[in-house]
């Protein structure tokens, strides 16, 4: 595969600049380091939100979470 | 409790039937003996420890995690998780192949769907996870050692690899329930791959103080030499655990996985697998992860500031010590005195009286703990 396929590319995106201030205002104190990131964490939560709702699935049935007691029981984790 | 990372734990076991049928044709399938470390991944991933991957990165998720640390789903993951072949295994198979993924003695442990096959560069994949090109630095050699390509794909467990401790092997959905059924909401993991010394009791009670429960978490797997042997970790705890710990309020399981000495970005590795365990708190000390002068000794707590979102939250400690006029264990924000009246748990103090065979003092080590380790004639990994 070609290197350059391989590279991570950025782009620019306009926001309007009332919003942006808001975003400067609501950045201050959080550890990031310019509207650009800020923006960046903001969208990938709302994507990484959105497609895990749509995976979203039950972790384990009623039936797994007693075995899974009953395999704690037998290693001594729980009475 | 905790969401998983990613929200979602993964479970890569194939039900009985599936996995039968897939067994019974297993001649039909191109098969790849991996390495015991390859065994752990694959036990992690299937199990959920590495969630949200369900299987070996593909040459896009390694491209992001390398530039951005963050997975190409959005979710922060700070190295790849790879799985290497030979020019020669790749002439084999191609994508969309199936192949089996076996251990070295032959068990088949899980079926692979291959999605990618790639090029890459060790210089920049060690450079730019370990900081270094210092063949010294164990992570930097072992992916020196890497073969030429990486292939990537999803995976489904065969067989569960065997555990080192089973009795303290816990998955993430087992110890979920377990701190569930003890009504822990707020738990704190504790990420060690030493014996623990008073210092470490003193932050995990510290930590301790103000959630439910303590999740102590070893890591099980290939280390360096000079190391602690993992039953020399194991047996310490349990002795400690056993007469200073409130048993109601400490779990006690192991995380079977190697260390890659990568500082920084492995402290938020640990922290990801522990949140997948249901911990919302880890503690990450002083030179976490870390190997040698690789890395400054608090880039491990800077770093989680790069990751607001990564929803477990690190409980800092700074290098902590045993004052003499406090006469209690203290650290550098909470202590006036000296560096003169310091005792500051040197490892290499510690290690050299276990290897004249003298208990450390009663200052730095429980007795019943350096009693475990001196019944070893040798506690190091050779």
């Amino acid at each position: 595969m070609n290197e350059d396929e391989h590279k991570v590319e950025y782009t620019t995106v306009s926001i309007p600049k009332p919003l942006a201030d808001k975003v400067k205002e609501r950045m201050k104190g959080t550890g990031f380091s310019s509207v650009s990131s800020y923006v960046t964490y903001v969208l990938r939560q709302v994507l990484s939100s959105i497609e895990s709702e749509e995976k979203s699935k039950q972790a384990f049935t009623k039936d797994e979470e007693d075995k899974v007691k009953q395999r704690l029981r037998d290693l001594g984790y729980i009475d | 409790m905790i969401k998983p990372h990613g929200n979602t734990l993964i479970n890569k076991e194939l039900p009985n039937t599936e996995k039968e049928r897939i067994l019974g044709e297993i001649d039909e399938f191109f098969s790849k003996k991996v390495n015991p470390q390859t065994s752990k991944v694959i036990k992690n991933i299937s199990f959920g420890v590495f969630s949200p991957l369900e299987g070996f990165m593909d040459s896009n998720n390694y491209q992001y995690v390398l530039k951005e640390m963050y997975l190409e789903n959005n979710v922060a993951w700070p190295f790849p998780i790879v799985l290497d072949a030979t020019e020669e295994e790749t002439k084999a198979f191609g994508i969309d192949d199936n192949i089996i993924l076996m251990n070295e003695k032959g068990t088949p442990l899980a079926i692979m769907n291959i999605s990618d096959i790639y090029n890459f560069d060790k210089k920049e994949f060690a450079q730019t996870i370990y900081g270094t090109l210092d063949r010294n630095h164990p992570g930097v050699e072992s992916v020196y050692n890497l073969k030429e390509k990486l292939i990537g794909g999803e995976i489904f467990l065969l067989n569960e690899p065997a555990s080192i401790f089973p009795n303290l092997d816990l998955k993430p959905m087992e110890t979920r329930v377990l701190f569930k059924q003890k009504k822990w909401d707020k738990v704190v993991a504790f990420q060690t791959r030493n014996p623990p010394h008073l210092g470490h009791e003193y932050i995990q009670k510290a930590g301790l103080t103000y959630v439910d429960g303590l999740f102590i978490n070893p890591v099980i797997g290939k280390k360096k030499v000079g190391d602690f042997k993992d039953e020399v970790i194991i047996e310490s705890y349990q002795a400690l655990i056993n007469e200073y710990y409130p048993k109601d309020r400490v779990v006690l399981s192991t995380f079977e996985t190697e260390m890659r000495y990568a500082g920084p970005k492995e402290a938020i590795f640990h922290a990801i697998a522990r949140k997948n365990y249901g911990c919302d708190h880890i503690i990450i000390g002083r030179d976490h992860a870390g190997v040698g002068n690789y890395y400054g000794p608090y880039d491990a707590h800077d770093i989680f500031d790069k990751f607001p979102d990564l929803g477990i939250e690190p409980i800092k400690f700074r290098s902590f010590s045993k004052c003499s006029k406090c006469d209690t264990v203290v650290n550098d924000k909470i202590c006036p005195h000296p560096p003169e009246m310091q005792n500051y748990f040197a490892g290499r103090e510690i290690r050299d009286a276990l290897q004249a065979g003298k208990p450390p003092s009663l200052e730095v080590m429980r007795p019943e703990v350096a009693e475990v380790i001196l019944r070893y004639e040798n506690p190091f990994v050779e």
